[in-house]
């Protein structure tokens, strides 16, 4: 924990952050109309009269979005409220056309959770939820459109998001980074967001403060809407250096909202405590509280995939991986897949290597995605075989795959093609041998010698003649014993 | 054949039946009586072409043995629901030249069963009124008079164009909405029957918001028998309203057997409230009597809370209507004020677009659900609420039904009353408990007040037993036998 510790002029500092997160809810329609919740469309092309706050219009709660959220919920081994509410959050602005938003303020669907963090050294560590809420988004306002005036986007008006909450259990922006790679790790999985954070599905507000380590906590600075994970992590740094210095001044910490500069790397004041609105929440009386049935939740959890966690065990156990290949594997359902195809009746651990290494590695330098992947596991899973079953050694075998990458040809026919199959007839290694020794007398005499470092070079030699084909072990044994005399 | 505006509802949709006229004779007649009655200014927008276009659509409908249950039948619409590509103000000029793209529920339900409409009727701003005063598009004038007098009287509200329309038979029937009384006073006031439905029988999809959790549509007429009709019509569930209850209504009309022997009928001790005019009182015991006569069972029952139901009402209707009048912006559509800036914008637009009786509600709703003060006012309010629907819930353990007068007075004149809310706000001291505990209940004319106006009695039935209280008021109605009526449209010019 000391590491954690930032260090001021007058001693040592703990942070101690929060985060909230609106992860945009996975559904065609909206949280309350049949409006379409697509990212992209031309601007207000996806809005219904009941998104544009026309009078007379009603909310109709859609129950997709409850099953993920309740999904979500269990996800996040948290209880599930079976009566919830939705309130009126009230304030004005252009992009919020009823005047208020719909939430959950007093009885949120979701209560208390707990989420693993998967920390880069394989330790884990957990950090609690306080609650998730459904709530309707607001539209956008575009202030770049017109010399004087703003234009108004109303097609994310009404979209689904779940507000979730965290304890303030994290002590450092890594853990903070930790938290969101965590929480989109279980989005994904569960398909209940796609937690992609440049289009502004998953927005994250931090909640920062530092202390004295043991102390009270502190007073608590909002930053609203990071949208990246390194932005969090950045802004988290700044921003608690701040406070420590200020503190360290002799100054305090007024409890305030505060901006992202990405650009500059530094937060500003947005508003104090006391601009804060008075958001006079109440019931919204044109909806019924949310009752779930027992069965109904009960039938989500039934039907919820192995979640990260859980895979992650998995793949320590049945296939004798360390936590920290096992924890990089799972992070996405789509890679997890892709390595247990590969693994499959083979050598997970050597399998994970070429997951995690050779493959990890081109679609990086390529910028591509597991799904866009040139090779898939079934040619990487062929790949791996033709190693095992000594067809070629795992050196031609990097060249193999190199190949793949380029062409998309499977392992199988470029071995064929190139004539890389590797020379498992003794005596064809043993002629090889007979060559490189006769030619190289003198450095035989040295070896028989005691010169033994010269093994090194008949190897390279004789791999030289046979292009490198020859099996590297049955090369060994058999130099050795030739040399031997 | 007797003037056609005349008829009942009923018998109308018998003439029909009968060939005896046509749906655009009908019409005709009525947007006749509509033009000679402008005076009394009860219509905001009036649909003449709206109304022939679907007459004579209901007339070929008929030709091919196709009728609804309305079919042909002319009606006027609050100006409170929104009507498709037709101008709908709420008697608001904040929502200036709004022609919604959208039918509301409820309409929708009337036009598909082959009603006509005649028009959009006035209504006090976004309904919040019991004298129809405070509409931008100025005052309701009641038919109703009293006699020797010509001060003009007001005809209630907010549903008060509503009243005025059917009462000076300028329509068969009307529909209104009601969220603390104002289908039943205006009906009261101008010597019709109104009806409150059940909160949650009819659909609230399309109709400008005041207060949610009280708002409810309801039919406005001459007679408790096409009150029945008209409700058969409107109810059903909507899947689009999410209040609105999943249960099949039954046939109204078909209730109205006559036979309320046996009936209980409480009797409210809280009810006899100070100062209430002598004449109500006799009404209201003559109505005791009536349904004594008829072979019901007067029960004197308590609904302890009563005394706190207006100022409970008078914190949740405004705390609601402060949020639902948020989106009259200037931002989407109405009225828009420009501004520098968007504050600025909404200030005037809101300054400009919403009356004096709004602009307190508003404040008074928001004021109610500030932090520091909404659990001293809101959530206190919300458990008195709870304990008002327990008192009635306790009633209806003893009693089938319960009678009331409508109102504590006869229509007032116009100017009256208009600088003292609080005394306004009593016209519904009747009428707002009902609402609280989101029961149905009626309006029915049961005499005259010594003045000449007409006076209502009020039944409040049990939650979905619309059937037992239309019942009842049959049987009132065949009691009071009340065929006074306003002097004919058109004597006032």
């Amino acid at each position: 924990m000391s590491d954690l510790l930032i260090e001021g002029r007058t001693g040592k500092w703990e942070i101690v952050l929060g985060l909230e997160v609106h992860a945009q809810v996975i559904s065609k329609a909206k949280l309350f109309s049949g409006a379409a919740a697509d990212f992209g469309a031309e601007p207000n092309a996806q809005v219904s009269p009941v998104d544009a706050g026309f009078p007379g219009m009603l909310p109709v709660l859609n129950r997709h979005c409850v099953e993920q959220a309740v999904k979500t919920g269990l996800g996040l081994e948290a209880e599930i409220n079976l009566v919830s509410v939705f309130d009126r959050k009230n304030y004005f602005y252009a992009d919020l056309p009823q005047g208020y938003q719909i939430s959950q303020f007093g009885r949120p669907i979701v209560g208390k959770g707990k989420i693993r963090l998967d920390m880069p050294d394989g330790s884990t560590r957990l950090v609690g939820i306080t609650r998730l809420h459904l709530e309707q988004d607001a539209g956008k306002s575009l202030h770049d459109q017109h010399p004087s005036l703003s234009y108004i986007d109303l097609n994310r008006s009404g979209v689904a998001l779940m507000e979730i909450v965290s304890e303030p259990d994290m002590r450092s922006g890594e853990e903070a980074g930790a938290y969101l790679k965590k929480l989109r790790s279980i989005l994904r999985y569960l398909e209940t967001c796609d937690g992609n954070m440049e289009e502004g599905s998953m927005r994250c507000d931090v909640n920062v403060s530092v202390r004295r380590p043991g102390a009270d906590l502190g007073t608590r600075c909002e930053i609203k809407n990071v949208n990246s994970i390194r932005f969090v992590m950045q802004a988290i740094e700044f921003e608690a250096r701040r406070q420590v210095d200020l503190l360290e001044e002799g100054g305090t910490i007024r409890q305030e909202t505060r901006l992202f500069d990405s650009g500059r790397g530094v937060t500003r004041t947005m508003r104090s405590k006391e601009e804060a609105h008075d958001y006079r929440y109440f019931p919204d009386p044109d909806l019924l509280p949310l009752v779930l049935d027992r069965g109904f939740v009960e039938a989500l959890a039934a039907g919820l995939p192995e979640l990260p966690d859980a895979k992650k065990a998995r793949f320590i156990a049945d296939y004798k991986l360390s936590p920290y290949d096992a924890g990089v594997l799972v992070a996405e359902k789509t890679v997890a897949a892709f390595f247990e195809a590969v693994a499959r009746g083979r050598d997970a651990k050597f399998a994970a290597n070429w997951v995690t290494g050779d493959l990890f590695g081109a679609l990086n330098k390529r910028g591509l995605g597991i799904e866009a992947s040139p090779v898939s596991a079934a040619m990487l899973g062929a790949l791996v075989d033709l190693i095992a079953d000594n067809t070629i050694s795992g050196k031609i075998a990097k060249d193999v795959f190199a190949e793949m990458v380029e062409t998309g040809r499977s392992p199988g026919a470029i071995v064929e093609a190139k004539g890389l199959r590797q020379v498992t007839d003794t005596g064809a290694i043993e002629a090889a041998i007979d060559a490189v020794l006769a030619a190289q007398a003198e450095k035989v005499a040295e070896y028989r010698s005691g010169k033994d470092k010269l093994f090194g070079f008949f190897v390279g030699q004789v791999m030289k003649a046979t292009a490198g084909k020859a099996n590297p072990g049955l090369l060994n044994d058999l130099l050795r014993q030739k040399l031997a005399g | 054949m007797a003037e056609l505006t005349e008829l009942s509802l009923a018998d109308a949709r018998d003439g029909l039946r009968q060939r005896a006229f046509s749906a655009v004779e009908l019409a005709e007649a009525h947007l006749a009586a509509m033009e000679k009655a402008r005076h009394l200014n009860a219509f905001i927008t009036e649909t003449p072409e709206k109304a022939l276009g679907q007459a004579h659509a209901s007339d070929a409908r008929r030709a091919q043995g196709d009728a609804g249950a309305l079919e042909g039948l002319p009606i006027a619409i609050k100006d409170l629901f929104c009507t498709k590509n037709i101008l709908t103000t709420a008697g608001s000029h904040i929502l200036d030249g709004f022609k919604p793209p959208y039918e509301s529920t409820v309409t929708a339900k009337l036009w598909q069963a082959g009603a006509v409409c005649l028009g959009k009727v006035n209504l006090d701003e976004f309904a919040m009124g019991s004298s129809n005063m405070t509409s931008y598009w100025g005052p309701v004038v009641n038919p109703w008079s009293r006699p020797g007098e010509n001060r003009q009287l007001v005809p209630g509200g907010s549903s008060g164009g509503s009243a005025a329309a059917v009462a000076a038979r300028l329509a068969l029937a009307a529909i209104g909405t009601d969220t603390g009384g104002s289908i039943r006073q205006p009906a009261g006031f101008c010597g019709i029957v109104g009806v409150k439905p059940t909160y949650g029988r009819c659909s609230r999809w399309g109709i400008v918001a005041f207060a949610s959790s009280l708002d409810q549509a309801g039919p406005m007429t001459r007679s408790v028998r096409d009150a029945a009709l008209m409700l058969s019509v409107m109810s059903g569930h909507d899947p689009q309203d999410s209040t609105s209850a999943p249960l099949a209504v039954p046939d109204f009309e078909a209730a109205l057997t006559g036979d309320v022997r046996g009936l209980r009928i409480g009797i409210p001790r809280e009810y006899r409230v100070p100062d209430m005019p002598a004449e109500i009182d006799l009404l209201w015991q003559r109505g005791i009597d009536w349904l004594k006569a008829a072979g019901a069972e007067p029960v004197e029952i308590s609904l302890k809370m009563t005394k706190y139901a207006l100022p409970t009402y008078y914190i949740i209707a405004p705390a609601e209507a402060s949020a639902n009048l948020a989106r009259y912006d200037g931002v989407r559509f109405g009225l828009r004020v420009p501004g520098a800036t968007l504050d600025e914008m909404y200030e005037k637009t809101r300054a400009e677009g919403f009356g004096a009786e709004v602009k307190r509600r508003v404040l008074i709703g928001t004021y109610v659900l500030s932090a520091g003060y909404y659990d001293a006012y809101y959530l206190k309010a919300q458990r008195i609420r709870t304990l008002i629907a327990r008192d009635f819930d306790e009633a209806f353990e003893r009693v089938d039904a319960i009678l009331t007068p409508t109102a504590p007075s006869a229509a007032f004149a116009i100017g009256e009353k208009m600088d003292d809310p609080l005394a306004m706000y009593l016209n519904d001291v009747f009428t707002v408990p009902v609402n609280l505990a989101g029961l149905p209940g009626i309006s029915v004319p049961a005499g005259l007040s010594e003045e000449g106006l007409p006076l209502g009695l009020q039944v409040i039935g049990r939650a979905f037993d619309e059937a037992t209280m239309l019942r009842i008021a049959g049987v009132l109605e065949t009691a009071a036998a009340f065929t006074a009526r306003p002097a004919p449209a058109g004597k006032g010019d």
